[in-house]
């Protein structure tokens, strides 16, 4: 029997029929990353709030608003947490939305986050009633922090933003899956489409990606090949994998060959 | 024929005398000719560096005009006895690490499947043709034919040359189109009068959707994509052409003028019709400028802008006919409205004058984004 039905993403309550969230820096044309997010079939899509105005025309969350994709703010390109929670209570008030991706970034040049800042300003979006989807490192035991923070998911990296060096570590990233209670969305680094089947098959429950995308030299090629790689490697944690063996086992019995031979 | 253009930078300008120099009697309506976008460009006349994926029919109409910028810029000269600082010296692209280099890379790969010429250098190679580059900048690419032009000369001159061909500048906002019998019939101004006209041609860039009277849908979304540009002085030499570098992924270019200017440049912030200049935008500039070249720090700084760049869906010129007769549209330049005012004038003023118009024009009519044919494709 197969097990192919419905599957939504459940995130804070609310479910998404798409476990592929897409971000939208990097993009050459609004053009471009309209078509890119379409043939995504992504249901949300980060927007930083510091790179957009909310009113303006033509943005890109016209383009969203266009494609009928949940926007979730996030907190791209601070440095403190005084700055990720006064950027996420500005996206609050513009937007009109408490959930935020919640990114605190230790230095421009590797962008990893600042574990210590991050926290910080989880424990006081929450407090203050956002939905935090915190970025975080692929360290297990600040995964956990973050869900103990109340947290409505963790998004640890596979390797740093835009590198496209996949994941580098998935021995964390499948202890982080092991131990959270809310969903674990890989949130980047990741390439290629086999980097996000690998993140599904880890047992994430999402992928959330940008660049691999928006710099691809056909984005929107990329993006169908992510959607169907986050699919694939969806079914197949839900399938169950064999273990592996050393030796090889043949997957028809040899039993009763020579008889059968010998009717030919 | 009765023309009235609304906008008088580049592209309203250059099209404006082209359109004059037709036989047509033209109104050209902009309170503040060549003050907004057009003002703060660098001027670099380089479509083979700006080269994206999936832009390819921009690239060929970047090289249509790159090529006809000597007869431009001679007609212009002959008319109006004004320079307008145009250099033909290449554009350096260099990479000032390993990444950066690769991504250079790449562009060549591109360049060379497109049958475009251009020069991979070393970091060495680099450095000869421009000492002042940092030690460690690891190799680049010269695209020997790209160059740059001082957008504020080409400004004067082509104001000059509108008033030569008895072009009427009318230096007033326009507010508003007036339709009659479902068609343009003229501006409607700020002061309430209006400029009747048997064509309309929409060049104002990202205000080019505020007008009234327009029927909704009539133009596609233009909108406003913000860039801060520094101007510094040299007194010794400092920069023999145009530089661009990639560094640590981000992208800075430095236009040397001959009288010592150097433009650096540009952020490109999408904060809608806003035009501060903040501390952040100089810092990155500065930043990258100083990896590049260390040398910067010594030279005098001299003026800070920021400007909108009208941009498109595609990043592509829209150039044509709208949903309402008698209006057309020339705008949505984006990142390339200097570099293309050649071929947008001669594109837009065929088109206002009924005369044949440039085969490479079909593919920027402002009525492309109503299909969605890509999309299409990719869904398949």
């Amino acid at each position: 029997m197969t097990d192919t039905g419905a599957d939504p993403l459940v995130i804070a309550g609310e479910e998404f029929g798409s476990r592929l969230i897409m971000g939208t820096g990097g993009a050459p044309s609004m053009h471009v990353l309209r078509e890119a997010l379409t043939a995504s079939g992504t249901e949300l899509t980060t927007v930083a709030m510091r790179r957009v105005d909310p009113s303006a025309r033509g943005s890109v969350l016209d383009v969203l608003a266009a494609c009928g994709i949940r926007v979730l703010p996030n907190t791209a390109g601070c440095f403190t947490a005084g700055e990720a929670v006064l950027t996420a209570k500005l996206a609050r008030e513009a937007l009109g939305t408490n959930w935020v991706k919640l990114e605190v970034i230790a230095d421009e040049h590797t962008l990893l986050p600042d574990p210590v800042e991050l926290l910080d300003a989880a424990e006081q979006l929450v407090a203050d009633g956002f939905v935090v989807l915190p970025y975080t490192s692929d360290d297990p035991v600040l995964a956990r922090r973050l869900e103990q923070a109340g947290c409505a998911a963790v998004m640890p990296l596979g390797s740093p933003i835009g590198s496209g060096l996949g994941i580098r570590n998935p021995h964390n990233i499948e202890l982080i899956v092991e131990r959270a209670d809310v969903p674990v969305i890989l949130d980047a680094g990741l390439g290629t489409a086999s980097d996000a089947a690998l993140a599904m098959e880890l047992g994430c429950d999402a992928v959330l990606l940008a660049t691999a995308v928006t710099r691809a030299q056909s984005p929107a090629t990329m993006a169908a090949a992510m959607r169907h790689a986050v699919e694939a490697g969806r079914l197949a944690r839900r399938a169950g994998r064999i273990p592996m063996r050393r030796y090889a086992q043949a997957s028809s019995p040899f039993e009763g060959l020579a008889s059968g031979r010998a009717n030919l | 024929m009765d023309i009235a253009i609304i906008g008088a930078g580049a592209i309203g300008l250059a099209t404006a005398w082209k359109a004059a120099e037709g036989g047509a009697a033209v109104t050209l309506i902009d309170p503040a000719p060549g003050s907004g976008a057009t003002h703060v460009a660098a001027g670099m006349l380089t479509p083979v560096s700006e080269l994206t994926y999936g832009e390819e029919p921009l690239l060929r109409l970047g090289l249509a005009s790159r090529e006809r910028y000597p007869s431009f810029v001679a007609e212009l000269e002959e008319l109006t006895g004004l320079g307008t600082g145009r250099r033909t010296d290449g554009i350096l692209l260099v990479a000032f690490d390993s990444d950066d280099l690769r991504y250079v890379d790449d562009l060549r790969r591109f360049q060379e499947s497109l049958g475009i010429p251009s020069e991979a250098l070393t970091g060495r190679e680099a450095r000869r043709l421009e000492p002042m580059l940092a030690p460690g900048v690891r190799g680049g690419l010269l695209a020997p034919e790209d160059g740059s032009i001082d957008p504020r000369r080409l400004t004067a001159a082509l104001l000059a040359a509108t008033e030569r061909t008895g072009v009427r500048l009318v230096r007033r906002r326009a507010a508003g189109i007036v339709v009659e019998r479902d068609a343009a019939a003229g501006v409607r101004l700020d002061d309430g009068t209006e400029v009747r006209a048997d064509r309309v041609l929409l060049a104002a860039g990202p205000w080019s959707g505020d007008l009234d009277g327009l029927p909704p849908g009539t133009v596609p979304s233009v909108r406003p994509v913000k860039g801060q540009v520094i101007r510094l002085r040299t007194r010794a030499p400092f920069l023999g052409r145009t530089v661009r570098g990639l560094v640590k992924g981000s992208h800075v270019y430095l236009v040397p003028r001959a009288d010592g200017e150097i433009v650096v440049g540009a952020t490109q912030e999408e904060l809608g019709f806003d035009t501060r200049v903040t501390a952040g935008g100089l810092w990155e500039l500065l930043r990258d400028a100083r990896e590049l070249l260390p040398g910067i720090t010594e030279l005098d700084f001299a003026e800070v802008t920021a400007g909108l760049r009208p941009g498109s869906p595609d990043n592509a010129p829209m150039m044509g006919a709208t949903g309402l007769p008698g209006l057309l549209l020339g705008t949505g330049h984006f990142r390339n409205g200097i570099l293309l005012t050649p071929v947008s004038a001669d594109i837009l003023s065929a088109l206002l004058l009924d005369r044949p118009v440039p085969d490479i024009a079909a593919a920027f009519t402002p009525d492309r984004f109503t299909a969605d044919r890509f999309t299409a494709e990719v869904s398949q």
